[in-house]
């Protein structure tokens, strides 16, 4: 066991985990349901978080290795009253199917949209490809981004 | 009432009613709650293809601390059954036991722990001492099923086996006409055979499952299940419970793809529980998933085919051999599946189909998006553009000479079926050939279009084949509706939400029918304690079955809101007007939702608003699909680019276009996996060499090609405002649309799937 602090989406956690606890199951563990699993060898996405605003794939990632980071999901794009406008957009054009992706697919897009200097449906594309959807074909979560940055 | 411009919601784009908890990430699915004392389950797998369990020690695994049960097959009943999520009696072998003596493929289950952490549960299976006395195994199909094989069923116990001595699971005949006449009198004959091998559903979300006794001492099982009330009925069998002991709730379902129409952990994670009393969690790894889990049915399929001299075809012979691993699951059905979607394309007077499902000791083929029709379509669709190269005609003219049309009957469809049979499919609504026209129009047919480089060729292709809507006089629907004192109702239905936005569609369809905004349905699926019966999400069953289901509840409760409205008014119900949550007479009185159910809850002639739909169809309507690629093949290396893929889809009309483009946008992505990337190989033990998405390819948003995605309205008379099925009917179509692509560019036939640069290179190079 080890000691660690880590701020998950603005809150401070202090506490003591497992040398070996895998990022994933320490989210999960505190209530944050949006990351997900779906291959535990980072292959697939669906547990992406940002750690100090890069994406990471949280199954291959120690609980130890943010210790003194900023870890983002997509718990922190909304209020409890507010969609993010890209959450709504997602809705709007129907890009969420099963809806197991879709917080890693939010989460990297709105981290290309923050980062992009001047974006690009390419660059978009490359930026989400780390996320395996299994439903949409990707036509809508684009085009759901696409209306963010007026790309079209 | 004709088509959507008739309606207020249906045929409307309608946000899902699920949207917002998605796209927040709320804990939705089955592993997003928490429970205490939770125990998680492990499966120790064979490592041999084929072998007899002499003995297992699981006295050092039970000793580690941490662990609180092993089994093996000798701690259970054992019950031969099938993991087929289908309706009873299911139409597939009893070929399975929960645990057994006897492994058949590289993957099967040994034994199972139930440990504090998922890593003790690992080093305990690693701690269980196994004997097995190897035994030859076999992985082609045609050699199985050869006299001397070794025989993979040599059970006494297993049941609705074909020919347990021939490895044979299931035999299927079907004809009609003078095959061998039409042979005879041909113009000409055209015999080619097509082989498509394994794939995987890949559902991001894999099995999971969490079972706990409740303090009723019931067995709660919650689990990613495209089938609660099949996993109730057979659990209930195979564990030898009572049904009533057995409650199974469906929360949200991360993709299932026909990989979760199986019962596949929940009776083994139910017995861990019956073992313990604590509650157990089985979560599937990825690498189980890839090759423990369920794939697509590999099949070799022979066509001879005879044609007259002005491009009719006479008659079809089709055989085939399919692949379905080490056990029987959805053998059968999966084959009728491709026999009768082959036949059910073009007019043609004369068929034979003949197919046999054989075992072998490879994976466990099962229901896969198609089911079957993949398999047939790229078959078929590849073998039709041989004949029109062949006879010097156009491919879409070729198509449209011989396809059914809107009127006719569809014979084999009334000789081979499920259950009790039904009679030949009448075509009420048919919207092909507008999907090939509008696709052609799309992709450019005719216009000869420059490679982007020197070097490559380019090529495009058509695809057209049809699917069908739920299993006729088999797929059974419920659901109820209750009226609340706010003018809001709850729908319960057993119909299966597994991301498909069948909790949307449904809702959709219950407020058009109640007159009310979609957001005053409340929808709630699938819990066998409260939720009526449906067989549950396959067939393309959704819409048409259960769809209709919610519409008789709709109507039954619309009924009795009008006569508590004109008890209320004191008007005969005939001459009350229903609208936008209210009922007024001609006159312009007015009582609302609101009024009329507090009334019927709390003043005059007390009761609940309340009633249950149900619906069994006789028929299946086809939808169809016409898919288009435009390819570009490099002339040295057969590397191919994928450049624009178009679907044209006719599923009636679309309660939620939006959603049914989706549902056509995902379709084809996997289609464009089967044609491209998507393939799993074994070395000469058996045992798989891709275990991960780093090997197993499915496409990424990089990979995409450009998609536009046609829905052609149609009005199937039969179906809930006109709806027809969505789901599956556009998979079928991209691998035999790319191979005809292909063969356009460079005249390279690939007869199998995947089509690979290597492939298209070694015919190159033949040349």
């Amino acid at each position: 066991m080890r000691n660690i602090s880590v701020f998950v989406n603005d809150k401070k956690i202090r506490t003591e985990v497992p040398i070996s606890q895998t990022l994933l199951d320490f989210l999960r563990s505190n209530g944050i349901t949006s990351v997900k699993r779906g291959c535990e060898s980072g292959e697939c996405g669906a547990c992406a978080v940002l750690i100090d605003d890069e994406p990471r794939a949280s199954c291959i990632t120690l609980t130890l290795q943010a210790d003194g980071k900023e870890i983002k999901t997509v718990e922190a794009l909304s209020t409890r009253q507010d969609l993010s406008e890209l959450q709504k957009r997602f809705i709007e054009v129907g890009a969420i199917q099963c809806g197991y992706c879709t917080p890693a697919l939010l989460l990297l897009a709105g981290h290309y949209l923050n980062t992009a200097v001047s974006p690009l449906e390419k660059d978009l594309r490359e930026a989400i490809s780390g996320v395996l959807c299994r439903c949409t074909g990707y036509v809508k979560p684009v085009e759901a981004i696409k209306k963010e940055i007026r790309l079209d | 009432m004709s088509g959507s411009k008739d309606y207020r919601i249906v045929g409307k784009v309608t946000p899902r009613v699920d949207g917002e908890k998605l796209a927040r990430g709320k804990g939705a699915f089955s592993d997003d709650i928490e429970f205490r004392e939770l125990l998680h389950a492990k499966v120790l797998r064979s490592p041999h293809p084929h072998a007899r369990i002499l003995s297992i020690d699981t006295s050092n695994a039970k000793a580690l601390r941490g662990v609180h049960a092993v089994l093996t097959h000798e701690d259970l009943p054992r019950v031969p059954h099938t993991t087929a999520g289908q309706g009873w009696p299911e139409p597939s072998p009893y070929d399975a036991f929960v645990l057994d003596n006897k492994v058949r493929f590289v993957g099967d289950r040994v034994a199972a722990v139930a440990a504090e952490t998922p890593g003790i549960a690992a080093k305990a299976c690693s701690l269980i001492d196994v004997d097995y006395e190897t035994l030859e195994a076999v992985f082609d199909p045609e050699k199985a099923s050869k006299p001397g094989a070794i025989v993979i069923h040599d059970e006494e116990d297993s049941s609705g086996i074909y020919d347990k001595s021939s490895n044979i699971a299931s035999h299927l005949e079907a004809s009609f006409g003078d095959v061998e006449k039409a042979f005879k009198d041909a113009y000409k004959i055209f015999e080619k055979h097509y082989e498509v091998g394994y794939v995987q559903q890949s559902s991001i979300e894999p099995h999971i499952c969490i079972t706990w006794l409740d303090e009723d001492e019931r067995l709660v099982i919650r689990s990613s299940t495209q089938v609660p009330f099949h996993v109730r009925r057979i659990v209930a069998n195979v564990l030898q419970l009572p049904v009533k002991k057995i409650r199974v709730i469906k929360p949200r379902v991360g993709g299932g793809f026909g990989g979760k129409q199986e019962i596949l952990n929940e009776e083994l994670c139910g017995a861990l529980t019956l073992a313990t009393g604590k509650a157990v969690r089985f979560w599937m790894t990825r690498e189980e998933e890839l090759y423990a889990s369920r794939t697509r049915h590999p099949q070799k399929l022979f066509f001879k085919t005879a044609v007259s001299e002005d491009g009719k075809i006479l008659a079809m012979d089709v055989r085939v051999i399919e692949n379905t691993g080490a056990y029987g699951t959805h053998a059968l059905t999966v084959m009728t599946v491709t026999g009768n979607k082959i036949f059910s394309m073009y007019n043609i007077p004369n068929i034979k189909f003949s197919g046999e499902a054989v075992y072998t000791n490879l994976p466990v083929a099962g229901a896969f998006r198609g089911y079957g029709t993949p398999q047939g379509i790229f078959a078929l669709e590849s073998h039709i553009d041989e004949i029109a190269d062949e006879l010097g005609i156009d491919q879409i003219e070729f198509r449209l000479k011989n396809i059914y049309h809107e009127g006719d009957r569809i014979p084999i469809t009334g000789e081979m079926a499920e259950g009790e049979g039904s009679d030949a499919q009448l075509i009420r609504s048919s919207g092909l050939e507008e999907c090939i026209k509008r696709g052609a129009k799309a992709i450019g047919w005719g216009i000869s279009r420059e490679p982007t480089a020197a070097g490559r060729s380019r090529g495009i292709g058509i695809a057209i084949n049809t699917q069908g809507s739920g299993i006729p006089n088999v797929d059974m629907a419920a659901c109820s509706i209750k009226m609340n004192e706010d003018g809001s109702f709850n729908l319960l239905c057993g119909a299966t939400d597994i991301g498909t936005g069948s909790d949307t569609a449904l809702a959709q369809i219950a407020a058009e029918a109640l007159s009310i905004p979609v957001d005053n349905i409340l929808v709630y699926s699938s819990d066998t304690d409260m939720t009526p019966f449906d067989t549950g999400a396959y067939a393309s069953s959704t819409t048409y079955i259960s769809g209709a289901a919610v519409l008789d509840a709709a109507k039954k409760v619309k009924s009795q809101i009008m006569d508590v409205a004109g008890e209320m008014l004191e008007v005969e119900k005939e001459h009350l007007v229903c609208s936008d949550s209210k009922v007024s007479t001609q006159e312009g009185k007015i009582v609302t939702y609101e009024q009329i159910c507090l009334y019927s809850l709390y003043q005059h002639n007390q009761f609940q608003i309340m009633a249950v739909g149900n619906n069994v169809s006789p028929e299946s309507p086809p939808p169809y699909s016409a898919v288009f690629a435009d390819v570009e093949v490099d002339d040295d290396t057969g590397q191919i680019r994928l450049l624009k893929l178009v679907a044209a889809v006719d599923c009636g009309v679309a309660i939620n276009p939006q959603m049914a483009e989706g549902q056509v946008e995902g379709a084809i992505t996997q289609g464009m996996g089967y044609a491209l990337s998507e393939f799993m190989p074994f070395d000469k033990n058996g045992n798989p060499l891709f275990k991960s998405f780093r090997d197993y390819n499915i496409f990424r948003s990089s990979d995409m090609p450009e998609i536009e995605v046609i829905l052609v309205e149609t009005y199937e008379p039969t179906g809930p405002y006109g709806a027809k099925a969505v789901a599956e009917v556009p998979i079928s179509g991209p691998a035999p649309a790319i191979a005809n692509a292909v063969s356009n560019a460079v005249r390279a036939r690939v007869r199998s799937l995947p089509i690979t640069p290597e492939k298209i290179w070694k015919i190159l190079k033949n040349k």
